[in-house]
């Protein structure tokens, strides 16, 4: 029993059909990768798992828990944050004060309306912050106006966010779409320790076969709705099926 | 002190010294010379000033926080000031049952309409309160006389009933005439004048206890400006969306932020009422929600003193601005010949008196335009302007710094 479990998912957006029984099972503590052509249904299947889609059939379970039917913000306190495919940061607010509101959902619950407090009295808060942006190499940025960064940076900081939240399981939307070669190979370092570190489960879509293969130890491919096959990157590469489907074109 | 960063307690203060020299520093033009009329230091428009400083408060709360524009608070300020009115009839004379009641009822009111309307965001949330508002102003005018009091609005009568205790305000007056609103037997229109060469600086009871609230009311904005309840509505703002996906369930977040604001809009009602014990339904006419988000809008939206000034500038100009007439303005431009004064009257003369609005939209299109931070962008500019002057290089970085502190 993996600690993400998909079965039979299937999705129709009017005449499309996204999705169509979709098995997939992430076991505890790897990193599996997800990959597939344009159009593959990768990320309508990420949206199934965050709660921003509800799929038309078939069930997702979360260590032990249903995720169909509960709101984002439930499904976020099960364990699971994602980072998305453009990043959705605070904007408007300081690189410190958006890693600060993940701890303090990740302390405080969905709800506390703590009115009365003061934020810059939260020392525990703001120390977990700091850890985080150390971590990711953006404490010294930690008072910047967060839409001021560069588009590497706000990756960076949305996983700090994500990563300040302890999840049991990370869904990464291409997290190294559009950066330069220098912050994908920092992205991968990034992502590396943290896998290392053996605490945290991660599922990444991605379209850079670099990318991939310096970390998954699982892949599935997805193509037109569908999975085609599971196996290791290993195998993946020499898979006649994978060829033919995606792999034909890209340079490995 | 008080739990507030230094820079946030010496703004405390700014605002405590404001208020406290407001009957001085609003007369500053001797009594009988010509500018007296522009003098703005008299009781009923510094009460209105904090009153309507008050609600502008509690309106940022909402808007310059979360970013929800709501067009329909005067519907939480008219509720506040029936509420009150009738706790000044049914229970005691005493303004303190009145105001906290004025409060109570406008939260309830504002959970209620909240609650709906925050179903939808944008320009749908807006409209949601508009129709809100105005239907509580249609109700009020007409099918809730018999508590309204409809076009005639609610007054104190002589035979209201005043159950409390006499000692807390209750019961008939002594003298046969209807009780004024007061504070444990003190009148909200008891006055002292002190006079000064030719100055007149007036003191007022109603006044002091407005400015009090007012007190209060912008030290809770700033407590929940720099909480983590704050910082949760202020990433409201800048990103719902991945809010939620941080797992904060926004919708709580929301209700309590609204119902804080209509509870500030109740509790300037309130006063309004405590002040001047008659209520008409034209208080909740969306003219009166309008007015508050120019208030808002002018004074510097999401800062913390903003909506005052914003407040205490629309009230002045409506109250002086407007005043000015014909004869004021051919004194003015007496120095210049015959044929050239006629000129000058009649440029100026559309935009003052009864055309006061005129050049308070030109002003409003102009901060907008170029202020869009309003008058607190202004005074920033200008306080930067004159450090660079100094020879200090502005920096940059350190004005991105200051809400993290």
């Amino acid at each position: 029993m993996g600690i993400l479990e998909v079965k039979n998912v299937g999705k129709r957006f009017g005449g499309l059909q996204a999705l169509s029984e979709v098995n997939l099972s992430v076991k505890e503590n790897t990193v599996h990768a997800i990959i597939g052509p344009n159009g593959a249904g990768k990320s309508t299947l990420l949206n199934c798992l965050v709660g921003k889609l509800i799929p038309d059939t078939g069930s997702v379970m979360f260590d032990g828990n249903s995720v169909l039917g509960r709101s984002p913000h439930e499904i976020n306190q099960l364990g699971i944050s994602r980072v998305f495919q453009t990043p959705e940061i605070f904007g408007d607010l300081t690189v410190l004060e958006n890693v600060s509101i993940a701890c303090f959902a990740k302390r405080d619950g969905a709800y506390s309306l703590n009115a009365f407090g003061a934020v810059n009295k939260e020392n525990d808060i703001r120390e977990a912050a700091e850890h985080i942006l150390d971590d990711v190499n953006m404490l010294e940025k930690s008072g910047m106006q967060a839409s001021s960064l560069s588009r590497g940076d706000k990756r960076r900081l949305e996983m700090a966010m994500c990563l300040s939240q302890k999840p049991r399981l990370l869904l990464l939307d291409e997290p190294t779409a559009g950066m330069a070669r220098a912050d994908t190979n920092n992205t991968i370092d990034l992502l590396k320790t943290i896998r290392d570190r053996r605490n945290i489960t991660m599922c990444i879509i991605e379209h850079d076969m670099h990318v991939v293969f310096s970390l998954a130890e699982r892949i599935t491919v997805l193509a037109q709705g569908t999975p085609l096959v599971e196996e290791t990157p290993d195998n993946i590469k020499g898979h006649p099926k994978v060829r033919e489907a995606y792999l034909g074109e890209a340079q490995v | 002190m008080l739990g507030l960063e230094k820079k946030d307690f010496n703004l405390l203060l700014i605002v405590a010294a404001l208020v406290v020299l407001a009957p001085v520093l609003l007369n500053p033009f001797p009594e009988g010379s010509a500018m007296a009329q522009f003098n703005a230091g008299y009781p009923d428009l510094m009460q209105r000033f904090v009153i309507f400083g008050i609600f502008a408060i509690g309106f940022n709360i909402l808007f310059g926080l979360t970013g929800y524009l709501s067009f329909g608070h005067a519907a939480f300020l008219g509720v506040g000031s029936y509420a009150g009115m009738w706790m000044l009839k049914l229970l005691s004379i005493n303004v303190i049952p009145a105001i906290i009641f004025s409060m109570l009822i406008a939260g309830l009111v504002s959970l209620a309409i909240g609650y709906i309307s925050l179903r939808r965001s944008g320009i749908y949330f807006s409209i949601l309160t508009l129709a809100f508002a105005q239907m509580a102003f249609s109700l009020a005018a007409s099918v809730l006389t018999p508590i309204t009091g409809g076009e005639t609005g609610l007054q104190t009568n002589l035979n209201d009933p005043r159950i409390l205790p006499g000692f807390l305000g209750g019961g008939s007056s002594a003298d046969g005439n209807i009780p004024k609103p007061s504070l444990f037997g003190i009148e909200m229109t008891a006055t002292y004048e002190i006079s000064v060469g030719n100055w007149l600086w007036t003191l007022n009871w109603g006044y002091a206890i407005c400015a009090v609230v007012m007190l209060i009311a912008f030290y809770i904005s700033i407590r929940i400006f720099r909480s983590p309840f704050g910082l949760m509505l202020r990433a409201i703002k800048s990103n719902q969306h991945r809010l939620s996906y941080t797992g904060l369930n926004t919708r709580p977040y929301m209700l309590a932020c609204f119902v804080i604001s209509g509870m500030y809009a109740g509790l300037a009602g309130g006063l309004m009422a405590a002040m001047d014990p008659q209520v008409g339904a034209e208080r909740m006419q969306w003219t009166a929600s309008g007015e508050v988000v120019l208030m808002t809008i002018l004074g510097g939206v999401g800062t913390l003193i903003g909506p005052v000034l914003g407040a205490g500038l629309i009230k002045y100009f409506e109250n002086i601005f407007s005043k000015i007439n014909k004869a004021t303005l051919e004194m003015w431009f007496s120095f210049a010949p015959d044929w050239l004064e006629g000129i000058l009257v009649s440029i100026v003369y559309p935009f003052i008196g009864k055309g006061w609005h005129l050049t308070l939209g030109l002003m409003f299109m102009a901060v907008i335009i170029f202020l869009p931070g309003g008058l607190v962008e202004g005074g920033k500019r200008i306080g930067d302007w004159v450090r660079g002057k100094r020879g200090k290089a502005a920096n940059d970085g350190a004005e991105v710094k200051t809400p993290a502190e």
